[in-house]
């Protein structure tokens, strides 16, 4: 590990005003990735910048209806909250599907969401990897992808993102609020991230210095009935092979409304923007569903290696789909 | 780069210069003597570096020593009562014949404490059939998904669950006496 200096900030303006001058230093929250990529070598920052004490550990209603989480909320502490819980379940069960309870009383909302690919070559120093050294190619492509990309991914990279909470909160119209240097501003959580493309050593499109302050969640009454399954090689503390959020309102057996995102699929919280298209409006039956999952992976793009993720992820939105369905009254 | 930190472990304040790389865990092992949370991966995997930090269960491996100068620490060496009476997890433990080798045991019985301590403030889990019911019932699949970030190489699974589901019990019969928390009173 490198040397490093640390400092705690005393407030968010002097946070943001440290790390804009330096241009190698990060911020530290949880540390469950950042520590990690300290030992690793992935990242060899010289400054760290412990932000836990900044006043951002709270989750406030808004004036709209809807909520806002502070940045600093522990994982374990949001999948707890009774309003999550009660009026957003499906993150609470995305929260609770990822890591152990040990990494989730330690990870921050912020932190959850910067984590990065779990790819072995972007986590192996001595491997090729465009994502971690920009230009040195990608060794997952001829190598071993079995939990990479079959959307979203370009050439350059193939990478997933890891998140199980950044797929509920797409699938909620989620909104990220950051401070930067030039000031406040609000990313809806479907712009936070970006395609690889020729440029995958960017994974968000927050500019150095700027810090993660809250997501807010917004009202939305019929995300009451909703799930988030999540399908892996163990029945817990692995990531997620594919994962589907999905928020469902179906009245007199037509889809009135829906929201849908999927993991472990893409190098961002995968919205299904087309299997919604489906199902608006349309009669809430399996056929159906299949369609609208069809009509989602149709342009998806397989390696050898998870090929397979194709029909699995087909087969696990129907189901949920199906589960929300059927289960009307009971998933109170 | 060294800084002078202060820790609190058991009850007990340390004064000590670390270089700001030092995690918690070596911070723990190799200054303060207190070996009993184990380095079983050093990347926040295995579980065998859980300790209580303000009577929370995590892993101590991913923390760095200068980040938790406030914190109560409590290791597996401060958890028996008056550093005689071992901890009804403890005696458990012995009596249900809960490890082989010993070296997840520390962080087990960490863990185990954390957790007891998340189901009695009524947070579900992955495999909880309700999400919102107030109160958590600690079934076998219950304890095997909450204690999921503790790996046994020996398998003494078998064991460790009947271990901790007997405390559990117990707790629920008698909910002010058996109580996780006395040492967060230290």
């Amino acid at each position: 590990m490198n040397p490093f200096r640390y400092e705690r900030a005393r407030d968010a303006s002097s946070a943001v005003a440290l790390l804009a001058q330096a241009p190698n230093g990060v911020f530290l929250a949880g540390g469950t990735n950042l520590v990690d990529h300290l030992k690793l070598g992935v990242r060899q920052p010289d400054l760290l910048i412990d932000i836990t004490h900044l006043p951002y550990d709270r989750i406030e209603p808004l004036p709209d209806g809807g909520v806002r989480i502070g940045a600093l909320v522990r994982n374990s502490d949001l999948a707890a909250d009774r309003t999550i819980r009660t009026r957003y379940p499906l993150l609470a069960q995305a929260l609770l599907a990822g890591a152990s309870g040990q990494l989730r009383n330690l990870a921050t909302t912020g932190g959850n969401l910067l984590q990065r690919t779990r790819c072995v070559y972007f986590q192996d120093i001595s491997k090729p990897c465009n994502k971690r050294v920009p230009g040195s190619g990608c060794s997952a492509r001829e190598g071993y992808h079995r939990e990479l990309a079959i959307l979203g991914a370009s050439q350059a990279c193939i990478a997933t993102h890891p998140s199980d909470m950044a797929v509920a909160l797409a699938a909620l119209d989620a909104s990220v609020r950051v401070l930067g240097p030039q000031g406040e501003r609000t990313i809806p959580l479907v712009e936070f991230y970006r395609l690889p493309g020729d440029e995958p050593q960017y994974d968000t499109v927050l500019s150095h210095g700027e810090l993660i302050t809250a997501v807010d969640l917004p009202p939305l009454p019929f995300a009451t009935h909703s799930h988030y399954r999540k399908v892996r090689d163990r029945a817990s503390y692995a990531f997620a092979l594919v994962s589907v959020a999905a928020a469902l309102d179906v009245a007199d057996g037509v889809v009135r409304d829906v929201r849908i995102a999927l993991g472990g699929v893409a190098p961002m919280p995968w919205r299904a923007a087309r299997a919604e298209a489906v199902l608006l409006g349309a009669p809430a039956t399996e056929e159906v569903f299949e369609r609208a999952a069809e009509a989602e992976l149709a342009n998806a793009q397989p390696l050898p290696g998870n090929a397979f993720k194709i029909p699995l992820a087909r087969s696990t939105l129907v189901r949920t789909l199906l589960d929300l369905t059927t289960e009307e009254g009971k998933l109170q | 780069m060294d800084l002078e930190i202060t820790l609190r472990v058991n009850g007990a304040i340390h004064q000590l210069s670390v270089d700001t790389r030092t995690t918690l865990l070596d911070a723990l092992r190799e200054r303060l003597g207190l070996t009993g949370a184990k380095k079983g991966c050093d990347h926040g995997q295995c579980g065998a570096c859980t300790i209580l930090l303000d009577g929370r269960r995590v892993t101590s491996c991913l923390a760095l020593a200068v980040a938790h100068q406030d914190a109560q620490i409590i290791t597996i060496e401060g958890l028996a009562a008056d550093g005689e009476h071992l901890h009804p997890l403890q005696q458990s433990f012995i009596a249900h014949d809960a490890f082989q080798c010993g070296y997840c045991t520390p962080g087990q019985l960490c863990s185990a404490v954390g957790m007891l301590r998340e189901a009695e403030a009524g947070w579900p889990s992955a495999v909880s059939a309700d999400l919102t019911a107030d109160h958590v019932t600690l079934d076998d699949d219950e304890i095997r998904e909450r204690m999921s970030g503790n790996l046994c190489r020996c398998a003494a699974y078998a064991n460790i669950v009947p271990a901790i589901a007997e405390v559990a019990r117990q707790a629920q019969a008698s909910p002010r006496t058996q109580r996780p928390e006395q040492e967060a009173q230290r």
